[in-house]
């Protein structure tokens, strides 16, 4: 592989993992503070994807979908707190694991009756749509770097919330408790509304730039929250942090995975699980 | 004279930049009871997870019947003999009293092997439960369900639970916590019936009772030993005395 | 005799009775259903009995399925007494596999991590050509039950493979009754109850979680394999976390901890899925709304209501 091609892949293996973070810590996120388990994370992903193909084909624009995606997953966030996911606090797991099921399966079907099963692309914005040149025949496509950009971008944002606020406080010190996020004098539903909403607006907002370029298809919501869940195991839950780094890992081992070795696409990420499991049960950061 | 059956050399714990526990040198020996004080944070239930293996040692060592046993696992430690009962009652809430003790009597006996019998029927598990279930004063109580037993019987469960499993030395972590005085005293008779046959340490803040039952007492202040002595030795020690006795002592 | 173990022997008639009086719709419907007990039976070992809750039992139950898919040859049958037992033994092998490394973990991460494992099964058949790729397999013959030049029955005909699978799953009751009143069952439940005191007391906790994980393993893969037999053919989405899903909903509906909660689970599921379906194709939905109402206003399960109900009708205590 000469210097380029290394390069490219490099660049795609930080870009998947970067878009993995922002799904990711949402799901830790979410685990973290709240304390419940949602395997129907993937499926914001999926909706956010879906809500760019539809909304873009309506406006005509890629960021004005966006933009609106934005909001309408704030909105959905804060519902589904306030109908579903208020009840699962202090639930078992098993019972955390039934109902986030049974909401999959709500999704999907809905997705299934509103949009249909179909595949469908959607097109990078004419401002991206562009190329890098690197070598005569290889160059880079800009939409990629923007996407690495943004996630960057929020990364920091996230950074700065979790270090720099009284809510990230509580974010670090792992509290799941009630009462003593109330003796911190924040509001606790609104807290726990407002975290669940940046969460599902992260894997949202994820599946809205990652559509360009890794289409729009039904099973896209259940793939992603593997990896997702591979990247808590590693990075260890209610690490923002690990899973950044266990993102970056993954996207990495992933991408070079399939480039070095296609016959064994996808298996990278389960070997690096396996050896984590072996190794660091707790995850590379674990929690105390 | 008997020797040690369990020493520490040394034995510390770091949590970052505190040390729970410092430098600690402790013997347990058959026959004798060794109690441990000290007030609040002073490491002494660190100091019992790091004996039981809960917690692995930042330095220093433990040994056991001669051997080296730092890096052993809680329940490899359990097996060869090191019994441990908690502050906070942790027993099988749903099962019966009786079944919590054989289940613990179990663990000398596994026999994994005979999956096709009924465990509950088996005669020497059986035996080794009521017996430790009658040496805690519970066998009345031996097919009531352990959620539904008073505080102190629960206290009580707790080391029958610990007695079944037959150890050679027992760490027990404030078996009195939360008894009323009859059931403490109860608790310190059955201390001093099976003192003979152990090596126990006690960590427990109740003083009359510490007084009691100890042949020797360890005194530690902010995971350090302070003085480790006789109980006259303890009682007279000025140093005991400002450090943690205090006006009461 | 006490009044549960009179009801149990009657549903036992009940069922022994079914295929004389239905059609052959029903016969096979009511043995798929008893397959389908059997998976839930050897998830509630692992879930109900242990503590574990698996995202991924299904991977087993799977490979069970393809076992006797793979070792069904074109053109002639595949031996029963050849086959069964690979298939249980593979499923088995397979668990212990994958226990070896989840059954490090507790709590949340073993559920993300069965469900991972799962998935890489998924994948393993559905894109590779390891198990001939997203179409699956089609058997062109049952298997035979042929053995000494005797064939005591004919696992064409619905009626004898209803009798085959009710035997089976009599077997595996009696099997998963037994083991778990033994030394070994007894160590598992302690282990759900508190894990932390079992290791205290010095039991191998690993070596038993794994164990049981295995032995669930095995279980379903005798279940995929009845299933297989069945249906004559086997295909990627018997390990979809779809039927991982929907093995754990059987047990939250009879009541997990439970082996007769575990069975009534899987006649509850097969009711509500047949319900759905025949009032649309978009039935999912309907199954996904109906499992979210359940948590949120049946947190015990329809084993709450049912209890309360079975306590009235026969007596006795809420567990076995």
């Amino acid at each position: 592989m000469d210097v380029y091609s290394f390069l490219i892949q490099l660049l795609n293996g930080l870009q998947y993992g970067l878009l993995l973070f922002l799904v990711a810590s949402g799901l830790t996120l979410i685990f973290g503070i709240m304390g419940i388990i949602n395997l129907a994370h993937g499926s914001f992903y999926m909706i956010g994807a879906y809500m760019a193909f539809s909304l873009s084909s309506l406006t005509g624009s890629l960021f004005l979908a966006v933009v609106i995606g934005i909001v309408l997953s704030v909105i959905l966030g804060i519902v589904l707190e306030w109908a579903l996911f208020s009840h699962l606090y202090n639930r078992d797991h098993l019972e955390q694991v039934l109902l986030t099921y049974g909401l999959i399966l709500v999704f999907e079907e809905l997705r299934s009756l509103i949009v249909g099963n179909d595949v469908h692309g959607v097109t990078v914005p004419a401002l991206f749509n562009w190329s890098i040149p690197l070598t005569d025949t290889l160059s880079y496509p800009v939409y990629r770097l923007f996407m690495s950009a943004v996630c960057i971008a929020l990364a920091f944002l996230l950074w700065l919330l979790i270090a720099k606020t009284r809510l990230g406080m509580m974010i670090r010190a792992g509290a799941s408790n009630r009462e003593m996020v109330a003796s911190l004098g924040l509001n606790i539903n609104l807290v726990y509304r407002l975290v669940f909403a940046l969460g599902v607006a992260l894997a949202a907002f994820a599946g809205m730039i990652a559509a360009p370029v890794s289409s729009v298809y039904p099973g896209m919501g259940t793939s992603v929250l593997i990896i997702c869940f591979v990247v808590v195991v590693i990075g260890g839950i209610g690490s923002i942090w690990g899973a950044l780094v266990a993102s970056l890992l993954i996207g990495l081992a992933d991408t070079f995975g399939k480039v070095l070795i296609p016959e064994a696409a996808g298996v990278t990420v389960y070997l690096l699980m396996a050896i984590i499991l072996l190794w660091r049960p707790e995850g590379l950061f674990r929690r105390v | 004279m008997s020797e040690a059956i369990l020493a520490t050399r040394g034995l510390s714990r770091r949590f970052g930049g505190l040390m729970a526990v410092n430098d600690v040198a402790i013997e347990l020996t058959r026959g004798r009871l060794h109690a441990v004080l000290g007030p609040n944070g002073a490491g002494k239930t660190t100091l019992i997870n790091l004996l039981s293996g809960e917690l692995a040692a930042s330095n220093g060592s433990i040994h056991y019947k001669g051997e080296d046993i730092t890096r052993l696992s809680p329940d490899r430690r359990s097996r060869i003999g090191i019994g441990r009962s908690f502050q906070k009652t942790n027993i099988f809430p749903a099962f019966t009293a009786f079944e919590n003790c054989r289940l613990a009597a179990q663990s000398r006996e596994p026999r994994v092997a005979s999956i096709a019998s009924d465990a509950a029927a088996y005669p020497p598990v059986r035996e080794a439960a009521l017996r430790a279930l009658d040496a805690a004063g519970l066998s009345a109580r031996a097919e009531v369900v352990a959620s539904a037993l008073s505080h102190g019987e629960q206290r009580q469960l707790e080391i029958a639970m610990v007695l079944a499993t037959a150890p050679d030395v027992l760490l027990l972590d404030e078996p009195l916590a939360g008894m009323g005085a009859e059931e403490a005293a109860r608790m310190v008779l059955l201390l001093k019936k099976i003192t003979p046959d152990h090596a126990l340490l006690l960590v427990e803040h109740d003083m009359d009772a510490v007084f009691a039952v100890a042949d020797r007492i360890t005194v530690m202040v902010n995971g350090q030993v302070l003085e480790s002595g006789s109980p006259e030795q303890i009682r007279a020690s000025p140093a005991v005395r400002q450090a943690y006795l205090g006006d009461s002592g | 005799m006490n009044r549960r173990k009179i009801a149990l022997l009657a549903v036992l008639a009940l069922l022994a009775l079914f295929p004389f009086a239905g059609a052959t719709f029903y016969t096979e419907l009511v043995t798929k259903v008893m397959i389908l007990a059997i998976f839930a039976l050897s998830l509630d070992l692992l879930v109900g009995y242990t503590g574990l809750v698996s995202f991924g039992h299904a991977a087993y139950y799977g490979i069970g399925a393809y076992v006797l898919g793979l070792m069904t040859p074109k053109y002639e049958a595949a031996s029963l007494w050849l086959t069964l037992p690979a298939a249980i033994a593979v499923a088995g092998l397979a668990a212990l596999a994958v226990g070896i490394f989840v059954v490090r973990v507790k709590g949340i991460y073993f559920i993300m991590v069965t469900l991972a494992f799962a998935q890489m099964f998924y994948f393993l058949f559905h894109d590779t050509e390891i198990g001939r790729g997203s179409d699956g397999i089609s058997m062109n013959f049952k298997p035979t039950a042929e053995i000494g030049g005797v064939t005591p029955f004919d696992l064409g005909n619905a009626t004898h493979v209803y009798f085959f699978v009710f035997v089976i799953l009599i077997l595996v009751f009696l099997f998963l009754h037994i083991l778990l009143r033994s030394p070994f069952g007894r160590a598992l439940q302690g282990i759900r109850s508190n894990e932390h005191r079992m290791r205290s007391l010095g039991f191998p906790v690993y070596r038993y979680k794994l164990a049981s994980f295995a032995i669930a393993g095995a279980l379903a893969g005798l279940a995929g394999y009845l299933s297989a037999m069945q249906f004559g053919f086997v295909n990627p989405e018997l390990l979809s976390w779809h039927q991982s899903g929907n093995v754990l909903l059987m047990l939250i509906l009879g009541g997990q901890g439970s082996l007769i909660g575990a069975v009534t689970g899987a006649f509850a599921f097969v009711a509500l899925q047949e319900v759905y379906q025949s009032v649309t194709t978009h039935w999912q939905l309907l199954l996904g709304a109906t499992i979210i109402a359940l948590v949120i206003f049946l947190p015990g399960g329809l084993a709450s209501v049912a209890g309360r109900f079975k306590r009235k009708l026969i007596g006795g205590p809420e567990n076995e």
